[in-house]
């Protein structure tokens, strides 16, 4: 059987991948088409060329959502590459065995992602049951709920809860990253006179630099396609933050409340291109993911 | 001097372990406490067993016992699709590691681009898709898209690329093993933490998930518990003064979400705890071996 199925000259490894190929097929490669489609044409599915993207533009609350990301994304990243960094270099020095224990503390709450971290900090951000009350008044002069999530602090929120979920698992990853230096490598820097300083600067973060890249171009992808914590502040404000805060959520907006599928598509194409270009970029630049020789 | 560098260390390391924290303490301490009493006693401090009891059985109230739905409804959608993933995604990897067939190229970039594009970009395309082949409110719409999980076949991928000795499964096929039976009794086995990291990865992915589920399920009883916890958000008079009335009429308060939050967190909890130790040697796997 195996002999007579060679001699029909199934290419070796082919049959392994066809049931996956309707998967990819029909939510990776068909939705973008259909939304490229969607895009460009209108109603009656005639070719409009980019009337969708120009009248979406033109949507008063297009440029602001993009603002917010884009002040979103621009915070958080400052605060994983100088946090995350930062951290990872302090564990990784010479405090021994409790490096192993913070790293563990830093990295629980990324169990808690999506709706749930958004609940938790909520409530930290309730000065009325905070544990944190006394920083909210004191630090950032907020004594009621709506002030401490008023409008213009949004995406520093936002940015926190990111950092809160999401730095922990960096922190590991980047750790391990670490731990592939050869012990005699330091130890060599160190009879050669280097202080703990030089040794971080000079052989470890060069070390994690494709990590960090990495880290950033992907999460200034994710960080563009923020939905679910700006759609539960929305519910949690009394309608104090607008439901078309971030770029996915006037999409969404644009679908569901008002029919309008080919203004829809157009927005989830701006984000889909986001998408893209940072993939293209971390496959092509950081060599991280190099597949084949 | 070394000391003072010593204690500034630790001092900043301390510090962030408190932000990371003091709001889990503070989630897992919530519900031992009355409304009242999370607003009057020390944030941190512990109330009653009976405070949670009292709490669950609010929260189980709540609309029929909807929460446990909501709680069924994921574990069914996560390991379904977990399921399809591994059975899909495993053989995917292995055939793309070891075969030579044309197009083999494309599909692994497609994949890796897949990958690395975040979820979220994909929600609203595949929305119009499933609407167009009017499959909106089925379970199967939610299944079927979180089924597609590339980084389970890239994980696959990497690990029978790098790790499996191509001449074992040489070995196999000399001794008359057919392409299926040298998978089967040969990379299968020798793949099981590639299939455990697969598993978490694609569990955690879809348990957390709430932005496809909102957007293509439409009836409450439907939603999976992240969507269900904005349907309890929406519901208490905490965070929505306007719901005053019906706050007191459904019995959804603080200490409520706070449990409902809670319980929600714990499937993923527990396989992450599990995991922090093979997450970290499958992400370098993948990228350190090269």
């Amino acid at each position: 059987m195996a002999a007579r199925v060679r001699g029909l000259r199934v290419p070796r490894g082919l049959p392994f991948v066809l049931p996956y190929l309707p998967f990819l097929i029909a939510f990776g490669i068909a939705p973008t088409i259909y939304a490229l489609d969607l895009a460009f044409t209108n109603v009656g599915g005639g070719w409009v060329g980019f009337h969708n993207f120009v009248r979406t533009y033109h949507d008063y609350r297009f440029v602001p959502a993009f603002k917010h990301i884009l002040l979103y994304t621009t915070v958080w990243l400052a605060a994983l590459v100088v946090l995350v960094v930062g951290l990872v270099l302090l564990l990784h020095g010479r405090v021994g065995r409790t490096a192993s224990t913070f790293r563990f503390l830093y990295y629980i709450p990324g169990a808690l992602a999506g709706a749930a971290s958004v609940l938790v900090w909520l409530f930290m951000l309730d000065p009325v049951v905070s544990p944190g009350s006394f920083i909210l008044h004191h630090v950032f002069g907020a004594t009621l709920f709506a002030q401490a999530i008023a409008p213009a602090r949004l995406p520093y929120v936002f940015a926190m809860i990111a950092f809160w979920t999401g730095a922990g698992g960096w922190i590991v990853v980047m750790y391990g990253a670490l731990n592939t230096i050869p012990p005699d490598l330091e130890e060599a820097a160190r009879i050669d006179g280097a202080g703990p300083f030089t040794i971080a600067f000079r052989l470890k973060l060069p070390l994690i630099r494709k990590w960090i890249a990495y880290m950033v171009i992907l999460s200034f992808a994710t960080g563009t396609q923020l939905f679910v914590e700006p759609q539960l502040v929305n519910q949690a404000s009394l309608g104090l933050v607008p439901d078309t805060w971030s770029p996915n959520q006037l999409a969404y907006q644009l679908a569901f409340r008002y029919a309008d599928f080919n203004a829809a598509a157009a927005i989830a194409a701006d984000l889909l291109l986001i998408g893209l270009v940072a993939a293209a970029v971390i496959v092509t630049w950081t060599g991280l993911f190099r597949t084949d020789d | 001097m070394r000391h003072t560098a010593l204690g500034v260390r630790l001092l900043v390391l301390i510090t962030f372990a408190a932000f990371f924290i003091v709001p889990v303490v503070w989630l897992v301490l919530a519900p031992t406490k009355s409304d009242g009493a999370l607003v009057s006693h020390s944030p941190l401090s512990f109330g009653s067993f009976h405070q949670v009891w009292l709490a669950w059985k609010h929260l189980d109230a709540f609309s029929d016992h909807i929460y446990r739905r909501w709680i069924l409804n994921s574990l069914f959608y996560a390991l379904t699709a977990t399921a399809i993933t591994v059975a899909v995604g495993v053989p995917a990897g292995y055939g793309l590691a070891l075969g030579n067939f044309p197009g083999r190229k494309v599909i692994l970039t497609l994949t890796l681009v897949a990958m690395i594009m975040p979820g979220a970009a994909l929600v609203l395309p595949i929305f119009l898709e499933l609407d167009a082949l009017h499959l909106i409110g089925s379970v199967f719409s939610v299944i079927l898209p979180f089924s597609f999980f590339p980084f389970g076949v890239y994980l696959a991928y990497i690990y029978y690329a790098t790790a499996l000795p191509k001449d074992l499964l040489d070995a196999s096929r000399v001794d008359g093993c057919s392409e299926w039976q040298t998978f089967q009794r040969i990379a299968l086995p020798l793949a099981k933490p590639v299939v455990a990291l697969v598993f978490f990865f694609s569990f955690v992915a879809d348990w957390n998930n709430f932005f496809l589920p909102l957007t293509v399920l439409a009836d409450s009883k439907q939603y999976p518990i992240q969507v269900g916890l904005s349907d309890l958000l929406s519901s208490t008079p905490s965070f929505n003064p306007a719901q005053g009335g019906g706050g007191q009429t459904v019995n959804i308060f603080r200490p409520e979400l706070a449990l409902a939050t809670l319980l929600a967190v714990v499937p993923v909890a527990i396989v992450f705890l599990l995991s922090q130790r093979s997450l970290v040697r499958g992400m370098l796997g993948g990228a350190v071996k090269q």
